[in-house]
C-alpha cells in the first residue's frame, strides 16, 4: 500500500492526465448527446497536451530564456546549465497540438451543427430512432 | 531541381491549397486546372524521386538546411518512394476522374472541395516522406482534418458518420501522440533513425513497450482495423463520390505504411517480432479482421458499402503479412499496399460512374445495368478479379506471397482466412456481375421481354478513361510484378528479415 502511494504521490502528473484522459474516453462513448462527445473530445486531446507540458518541467528550473545571451562572448560568456531550464521542445510541439486540437474541435462542432440542422437533435439515440424510421 | 524532390511533393501541393481556395472567390473554373497542376507535379516528383532513390539509395532531405535531430528531416528510401509514387498517381488519376462527379455532387462548392482534396494528398505524401515522428502526426491531423470535411460533404447520413469517423480518428491520432511522447521521454529524440539509434539499449523498458503498443493501436484505429473498423463503413459510403474514391484507397494504405515503417525503422524488426513475441496474437486478430470484414460485406445489398467492407478486409491481409514476420509476409504486404490502392480505386471510379448516372448503387438498382453502362462494367471485371485474385491481375501476386508467407511463418489460420475471403470475393463479385449482366433492367417492371429497350447511357470520357488507365494498371502492375519486387521491395525490407 505504502509503495502504491508513494508511487501516485511521485508520478502524480502521469496520474491526472490518464484520470482526465479516462474522463475523456468515458464522455465520448457513454454520453448520449453529440456535443457532450465532442467536449469529452476535447478533454482526451488536453490530457495529452497536459501529458507533454508537464514531462519538460524539472524541480527549481526557470524558463528557458538566457538572461544574458546576447554578446555572449568574451568575459560575458557563461556556461548554459541544462538542468536550471525547462525542457522548451515539448511545450513547443503542444502549441501545435493545441492549435490541431483546436481545429478538430470547429470541425466537430461545425459538423454538429450540420446535424442539428437536419435532424432537429443533437441527442444521439433520437437521431438513429430518426435514421431508423425512414 | 531533382534535388529539391521531397519538399517539392508537399510544398506544391500545400500552398496550390491556399491559392485554389482564393481562386475560388475570383472564378471557380480556375481552381480544377491549379488542382490538377498541383498533383501534376507531386506525381512527377515522386516518380523523379523514385527513380533516384533506385539509383542512389536512401535520401535524407534537410528541410530549412537544418541537420536532424534538431531539424526535420524527410527520409525518403525503397519503401516511401514506392508508397510516394502510388499516393501520388492514385490521387491524380482520381482527380482527373473525378471532375464532373465533383461538379454534379457537389455544385457550388466545387472550390473548397479543391483545396480540400489537394490538401489531402499534401497530407498523405507528408506522412509517407517524413522522418520525424512528430511531423508525421501533424500531417496525419491534416489529412484527417481534410478528409472530415470532404466526406462530409455527402448528402443523407454523411454529417453524422462522418463525426463518429471524428471521434475515432482524434483518438487514433492522441494515441499516436501519445506513444510519440513516451518515446521523445525515454530517447530525447523525435527523429525516426534518431531514436532507431538510440532505443536497442532500452528495449527492456516497459516506457518503450508501452509507446511501441499505444502507436500501434493509435495506427490500427486510424487503418480501420478490426475491431476498430466501426467508423469506416459509413463515413466511405455516404461521402460524395470523389472523396471516398480518394480516401478509400489511400488513407487506409498509408496508415499501414505507418505500421510498416514503425516495425521496420523507428523499431526494429528484431524488437517487434522477437523480443515482443506479440505477432501470433497479431496475426490471428488479422484473421478474424479477414473473415469479419468478408461476412459484413456478404450481408451488405449496397453496391459502395460492400466495397468498405472488403477493405476492412484487405486491411486485415495487410496487418498479417506485415506480422508473419517473414520476408515473404512482409513483401506481400508491401506489394499489397500498391496493388489495393489500385483495386480500391477502380473499384471506387466504377461507383462514381454508376453514381453520376443512376439514382443510387444499391444492387436493386444495378439490374441490367451492363447494357447501359457496358465500359464501365468491363473495367469492374478486371477489379473484381484482381481483388478475388486471379492472375494475371495484380491481386493475384500479393496474395502469392502472403499465403506463401504465412505457410513459411505456419500461420495455417491466416493461410485459410486468405483463401476464405477469396470465395467470398468471388461470391461477392459474381452475385454483383450477375445482377447487372443478366438481370432484366429495373424499369421492365419483369416482363422483359425480347431485345433490352435500354439505349446506353455511358459516363463521360473523362471518367471512362482515367477508369481504364486503372484498369490497364492493374493487369500492368500484375506482370511487372516480378520487377516490383526484386527492384524496389527487396531493397525495403532489411537484410535482418529472412
Amino acid at each position: 500500500m505504502g509503495d502504491l502511494i508513494q508511487m501516485v504521490v511521485a508520478k502524480y502528473n502521469y496520474w491526472i492526465y490518464i484520470t482526465l484522459m479516462m474522463i475523456g474516453l468515458y464522455a465520448m462513448i457513454a454520453k448520449n448527446n453529440l456535443v457532450k462527445k465532442i467536449v469529452g473530445m476535447n478533454i482526451f486531446q488536453t490530457a495529452i497536451i497536459l501529458f507533454y507540458v508537464s514531462t519538460g518541467a524539472k524541480r527549481g528550473a526557470t524558463i528557458p530564456i538566457l538572461e544574458h545571451g546576447h554578446g555572449g562572448h568574451g568575459a560575458g560568456a557563461h556556461m548554459v546549465h541544462a538542468a536550471d531550464y525547462i525542457n522548451p521542445l515539448p511545450h513547443v510541439l503542444m502549441l501545435t497540438a493545441i492549435v490541431v486540437s483546436v481545429a478538430t474541435l470547429g470541425v466537430a462542432l461545425a459538423l454538429a451543427i450540420r446535424v442539428y440542422n437536419r435532424y432537429d437533435t443533437l441527442e444521439e439515440d433520437e437521431i438513429l430512432a430518426q435514421i431508423r424510421e425512414k | 531541381m531533382s534535388q529539391q524532390y521531397p519538399a517539392l511533393l508537399v510544398i506544391v501541393p500545400l500552398l496550390s491549397a491556399l491559392v485554389i481556395s482564393a481562386a475560388g472567390w475570383i472564378n471557380k473554373r480556375l481552381c480544377f486546372p491549379i488542382a490538377v497542376a498541383a498533383l501534376g507535379v507531386a506525381a512527377y516528383s515522386s516518380i523523379g524521386l523514385l527513380l533516384r532513390v533506385l539509383d542512389e539509395g536512401a535520401i535524407v532531405y534537410r528541410l530549412g538546411g537544418w541537420d536532424p535531430p534538431m531539424g526535420i528531416a524527410y527520409y525518403v528510401d525503397h519503401l516511401n518512394g514506392l508508397v510516394l509514387t502510388v499516393v501520388s498517381v492514385v490521387a491524380f488519376l482520381n482527380l482527373i476522374a473525378s471532375k464532373k462527379s465533383i461538379e454534379l455532387e457537389l455544385g457550388d462548392k466545387t472550390a473548397p472541395f479543391y483545396a480540400l482534396y489537394v490538401l489531402q494528398v499534401t497530407g498523405l505524401l507528408g506522412i509517407v516522406a517524413t522522418g520525424d515522428a512528430f511531423n508525421l502526426y501533424v500531417l496525419l491531423e491534416i489529412t484527417a482534418l481534410s478528409g472530415y470535411a470532404m466526406l462530409a460533404m455527402g448528402k443523407d447520413r454523411a454529417q453524422l458518420s462522418t463525426l463518429n469517423y471524428l471521434y475515432m480518428g482524434t483518438i487514433g491520432a492522441c494515441f499516436y501522440l501519445l506513444g510519440v511522447g513516451y518515446l521523445y521521454i525515454v530517447t530525447g529524440s523525435l527523429n525516426m533513425v534518431d531514436i532507431a539509434n538510440l532505443l536497442p539499449p532500452l528495449y527492456e523498458s516497459k516506457a518503450v513497450l508501452g509507446a511501441f503498443i499505444i502507436c500501434l493501436v493509435g495506427v490500427w484505429v486510424k487503418m480501420a482495423f478490426f475491431p476498430l473498423h466501426a467508423w469506416l463503413p459509413n463515413a466511405y459510403t455516404h461521402g460524395p463520390s470523389a472523396a471516398s474514391s480518394l480516401i478509400a484507397p489511400l488513407v487506409t494504405k498509408v496508415m499501414i505504411y505507418v505500421m510498416i515503417r514503425l516495425i521496420l525503422t523507428v523499431f526494429t524488426p528484431e524488437f517487434a517480432f522477437n523480443i515482443l513475441a506479440i505477432s501470433k496474437p497479431i496475426v490471428w486478430l488479422a484473421v478474424v479482421a479477414i473473415f469479419m470484414g468478408a461476412i459484413l460485406a456478404l450481408s451488405e445489398r449496397n453496391l459502395k458499402k460492400m466495397l468498405t467492407y472488403i477493405i476492412v478486409a484487405e486491411v486485415g491481409y495487410m496487418v498479417g503479412g506485415a506480422w508473419l514476420g517473414n520476408r515473404a509476409g512482409m513483401t506481400g504486404a508491401i506489394l499489397h499496399i500498391v496493388n489495393d490502392a489500385l483495386m480500391t480505386l477502380c473499384a471506387f471510379l466504377v461507383v462514381s460512374n454508376i453514381a453520376y448516372k443512376l439514382k443510387g448503387y444499391a444492387f436493386d438498382d444495378l439490374k441490367g445495368l451492363v447494357r447501359k453502362m457496358p465500359f464501365t462494367m468491363g473495367a469492374f471485371v478486371v477489379a473484381a478479379l484482381s481483388i478475388i485474385g486471379v492472375p494475371p491481375t495484380c491481386g493475384f501476386f500479393s496474395k502469392w506471397y502472403l499465403i506463401s508467407g504465412a505457410i513459411q511463418a505456419g500461420q495455417y489460420a491466416f493461410m485459410v482466412a486468405l483463401l476464405f475471403s477469396s470465395l467470398v470475393n468471388v461470391v461477392l463479385f459474381f452475385r454483383v456481375i450477375e445482377i447487372c449482366y443478366y438481370e432484366p433492367f429495373a424499369d421492365d417492371g419483369g416482363h422483359g421481354h425480347g431485345p433490352p429497350s435500354e439505349p446506353m447511357a455511358e459516363a463521360p470520357l473523362t471518367m471512362l478513361v482515367p477508369l481504364f488507365i486503372v484498369a490497364a494498371g492493374l493487369v500492368l502492375v500484375g506482370i511487372y510484378t516480378g520487377d516490383i519486387v526484386n527492384k524496389i521491395i527487396e531493397f525495403a525490407i532489411p537484410q535482418g528479415i529472412v
